[in-house]
């Protein structure tokens, strides 16, 4: 593989649960090595779906990839097991964090050392506790008793024993203070400037998925509606009303991205 | 009230429940893991004994060569039935699973019966049988000596649990199965183990009750009994099934003492159902039990 293949590339996908409900309807995106790329949209678009379809653990769920592709690394997912890809450098930081409550902080990333040599494994825990200092200070205490942000910061350090080469990152910043999601991103940014690390991230908080990311998509019931470099959405008017919570008005707030399809349209001309 | 009678029939008790214990423990282990309730755990320790008379008796090896050679039979046993059988069923709803295990209970005896026919056996004598006493109580030497390797094994089952890097990957797909496959943990194979694992103790359990009782193909019926240890102690809890094996133990033989054997299913089976009037998680279960 060339460097300059994107580490992740998603090509065009169905999916479906349950063999009913369709969520994702023809949805393409791509992660360049090295990057942070953010992919936003409300409440029930389909972002976790998108990110556990790449992991595979969609089939858990009774979720299936229907059409399209989802290429990591030069290779298609498809062919891999859920624990095969973490071991290929794929790691999936789920939606609610899901530590292990009844396990204690150290065992938790004990538990992240089976998706890497574990003597390469065991040398990151002092990685791991060097960017998350709180972690060394409880990591004989249950991960149950952590508070909300320190279970995102263990959910992160579990990623980092696994050295992945890219990171599908499920909305960080969830029911964290404003102080606690600064620092989570700023560890966030830092893991990937430090560690190479490539990034997906799924975010509610935009202007914050923005201040790291070098390129957002917005996804809405299904598909991608819009994409482009950060810089370039930040100054965009609609995505400052709906998704940056500046100009409008909140009543209007649940008006739909398709509303805007004009603003689509000309944004497809220019690029 | 005679009390020499009275702690007599506890320690008998004890020494029962210790065995109990030790089959909650494979029973609840399974369970944990891999939400499976394993209706066929009394023929898996069946199983594990008749293996023994193989050895001991069929081949007329040493018991201290059968011993381990049983317990590897076992779970070998084990890994084969998780391979063959449990996982093809799994996503599958909970009540096809319990259905699928309580053939496999049949199955298990009627292979028993093909080779060793439907007659109780007798198993090689090992157990030392001087008598033991505790102060003035007299404990029968086997029911002593079973609690005392049934304590052995719970005891190193649980430091093994907590230190050795196999218990995390198996505590983590207990405690949430998708995040453990995100880990990288390979949930399957961590399925695999935890049935060999249980067939292992299983087959100790097997071969202690077995020297008690003697055995037969009816010996199955002793899950019956396990069930109920491990629904009063929660069936996601190990503590609970130590506890609870303990309990149950003593109450069916105070029972059998004082009331008279018919009574003893009666004793238990009323406990179970007042146990799950107060809780219906059992003492120690924390997780909502799939209603079957
Ligand atoms: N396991 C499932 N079975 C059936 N439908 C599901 C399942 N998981 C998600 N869905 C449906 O798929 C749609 C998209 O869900 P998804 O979790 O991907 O949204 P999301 O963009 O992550 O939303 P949020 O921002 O609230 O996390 C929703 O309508 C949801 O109800
Ligand atoms: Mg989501």
């Amino acid at each position: 593989m060339t460097s300059a293949s994107p580490i992740l590339d998603i090509r065009n996908i169905e999916v479906v649960y349950n063999n009913t409900i369709q969520v994702l309807r023809g949805l393409s995106l791509s992660v360049p090595r090295g990057a942070v790329v953010a992919l936003l949209g409300s409440n029930g678009a389909g972002k976790s779906t998108t990110l556990k379809a790449i992991s595979r653990l969609l089939e858990l769920e009774r979720g299936e990839l229907k059409s399209g592709d989802i290429v990591f690394d030069g290779q298609s997912v498809q062919s891999d097991t859920p624990h095969g890809l973490v071991r290929r450098g794929l790691f999936h930081v789920m939606e609610g964090r899901r530590v292990f409550e009844d396990l204690t902080v150290e065992e938790n990333l004990t538990a992240a050392t089976y998706a890497n040599d574990i003597t390469e494994a065991k040398k990151r825990f002092e990685l791991v506790y060097e960017y998350f200092p709180r972690l060394y200070e409880r990591r004989d205490g249950l991960a149950g008793y952590l508070s909300g942000g320190e279970q995102q910061m263990l959910a992160i350090g579990r990623a980092l024993i696994a050295n992945p080469e890219i990171i599908l990152l499920d909305e960080p910043s969830l029911g964290l203070s404003p102080l606690f999601t600064e620092e989570i991103f700023g560890i966030i940014a830092r893991i990937n400037n430090e560690q190479g690390t490539s990034m997906l991230l799924v975010e509610q908080n935009a202007a914050m998925a923005f201040a790291v990311a070098d390129y957002g998509y917005i996804m809405e019931t299904g598909k991608i509606v819009l994409d482009g470099p950060t810089e370039l959405l930040t100054n965009d008017a609609d995505v400052q009303e709906f998704y940056l919570g500046m100009g409008g008005h909140d009543d209007e707030e649940h008006k739909s991205f398709r509303d805007i399809k004009h603003y689509k349209r000309r944004k497809r001309w220019l690029s | 009230m005679d009390w020499l009678f009275f702690s007599e029939i506890g320690l008998a008790g004890i020494g029962t429940g210790g065995l109990y214990a030790v089959a909650g423990l494979a029973f609840v282990l399974i369970y944990k893991a891999t939400r499976v309730v394993n209706m066929a755990m009394g023929e898996l320790l069946m199983a594990g004994a008749y293996i023994f008379i193989g050895f001991s008796a069929g081949l007329a090896l040493p018991v201290w060569i059968s011993i381990p050679l049983t317990i590897l039979a076992t779970g070998l046993l084990g890994g084969v039935i998780e391979r063959t059988i449990i996982r093809p069923m799994l996503g599958e709803n909970a009540i096809s699973i319990f259905m699928v295990t309580i053939g496999l209970g049949s199955v298990l005896v009627g292979l028993v019966e093909i080779f060793w026919g439907a007659d109780p056996h007798r198993l090689v004598d090992f157990i030392p049988s001087d008598p033991i006493f505790i102060g003035e109580a007299y404990l029968s030497p086997k029911v002593g000596y079973g609690f005392a390797v049934a304590a052995v094994i719970i005891g190193l089952f649980l430091v093994v649990f907590r230190t050795w890097r196999g218990g995390v990957a198996l505590r983590a797909t207990a405690g949430d199965q998708a995040a453990a496959y995100s880990m990288g943990i390979n949930v399957p194979k961590v399925f695999s183990l935890v049935w060999v694992i249980a067939a292992m103790i299983a087959a100790i359990g097997g071969i202690l009750v077995g020297s008690i009782g003697g055995v037969s193909p009816s010996m199955g019926v002793y899950g019956l009994s396990v069930l109920v240890v491990v629904i009063i102690g929660g069936l996601d809890s190990l503590l609970g099934a130590l506890i609870a094996g303990i309990f149950v133990g003593l109450i069916e033989t105070y029972a059998g003492a004082y009331l008279g054997g018919e009574y003893k299913m009666l004793a238990t089976f009323s406990l179970l159902v007042l146990i799950l009037v107060v809780r219906p998680y059992g003492l120690f279960g924390t997780h909502e039990i799939e209603r079957l």
